[in-house]
């Protein structure tokens, strides 16, 4: 953990266990959105998760006296909600309505073999048809609704281990190290997951946009 | 995975479906430097892929756009009441 982030934390605890409102406030608007779509991922509604979050707050205060600071706070949050998620989630028998059938291969390769080509003579391994450009700039891209709206729904049909692994790395935004601390992954198992997650992310937008 | 798809390997000879399978490490910057070369020397020659790299940046900016959210006044007063309760309690 960084410098920077272990002194933010150490002055946050601080403010917190002083009772200091406005910090709590600021926390609450950091992360309470992100603890919603984290622990909708194992619980079956929206309600649920809202429910499990608010847990996760309460059980970050009651915890607050013996935090240690070996994570940062906002793990330390996250690893709370997903706790509580889990066994809200097993207790509501839940599991993603699509993820759960979708068979988490993480063997063979994440594109398919048919988009390269297959004959020495002819150059193998290289792309059988061209990669299309996307119609729109990256700017476009990035502040265009429907792509995010796409891409969301692909995350909603990613195999489970994927979409917590993508979720937590390229939309709530933690480090690889963290993430393989909240999921319980090695290092090596982390990247192959995100890697096949983005690759089918790409996919949905490239079949949006191509 | 990337283990196995490089096991027919030689160095000067990655393949498009090689890249493929390590574009994500790539931009992790996670690769080791001479597999980090290899691919900067295809990606010099090969339009399709770079145009798949650039694609795949693209992807995790627009995944990053998810995140945030407001709080309902609703949620927020319910936390907070929350938090008075704790911070009130001996």
């Amino acid at each position: 953990m960084a410098t920077k982030q272990r002194e933010d934390d150490a002055a946050l605890l601080a403010a917190l266990r002083a009772g200091d409102e406005r910090a709590f406030e600021r926390l609450v608007d950091r992360h309470q959105a992100a603890l919603v779509r984290v622990a909708r991922q194992y619980v079956p509604t929206q309600e649920i998760a809202e429910d499990v979050a608010q847990e996760a707050w309460l059980g970050l205060l009651r915890g607050l006296d013996s935090f240690e600071g070996r994570s940062s706070l906002r793990t330390y949050l996250f690893r709370i909600v997903m706790n509580l998620a889990r066994t809200r989630g097993v207790r509501e028998a839940r599991s993603a309505p699509f993820s759960s059938l979708v068979r988490d291969g993480e063997e063979g390769p994440s594109v398919e073999p048919e988009r390269f080509i297959s004959s020495p003579a002819r150059g193998a391994g290289h792309w059988a048809s061209p990669i299309r450009p996307w119609s729109q700039s990256a700017e476009q891209i990035a502040l265009s609704d429907e792509a995010v709206a796409t891409v969301y729904e692909a995350i909603e049909h990613l195999p489970e281990n994927q979409r917590r692994v993508v979720t937590l790395r390229d939309v709530e935004g933690f480090g690889a190290d963290e993430v393989c601390d909240l999921l319980g992954l090695s290092e090596g198992n982390q990247r192959v997951l995100l890697h096949r997650a983005r690759t089918k992310l790409r996919q949905a937008l490239a079949e949006y946009y191509a | 995975m990337s283990q196995r798809i490089l096991e027919d390997f030689q160095p000067g000879e990655l393949t498009c479906r090689q890249l493929a399978e390590l574009v994500s490490d790539y931009i992790e910057g996670v690769l080791a430097p001479p597999l980090r070369e290899e691919i900067v020397a295809h990606l010099t020659g090969c339009s399709d892929c770079s145009a798949y790299v650039e694609q795949m940046r693209r992807t995790i900016a627009v995944t990053g756009e998810i995140a945030g959210g407001e709080v309902a006044p609703s949620t927020r007063a319910s936390l907070l009441a929350l938090f008075r309760g704790w911070a009130g309690s001996p």
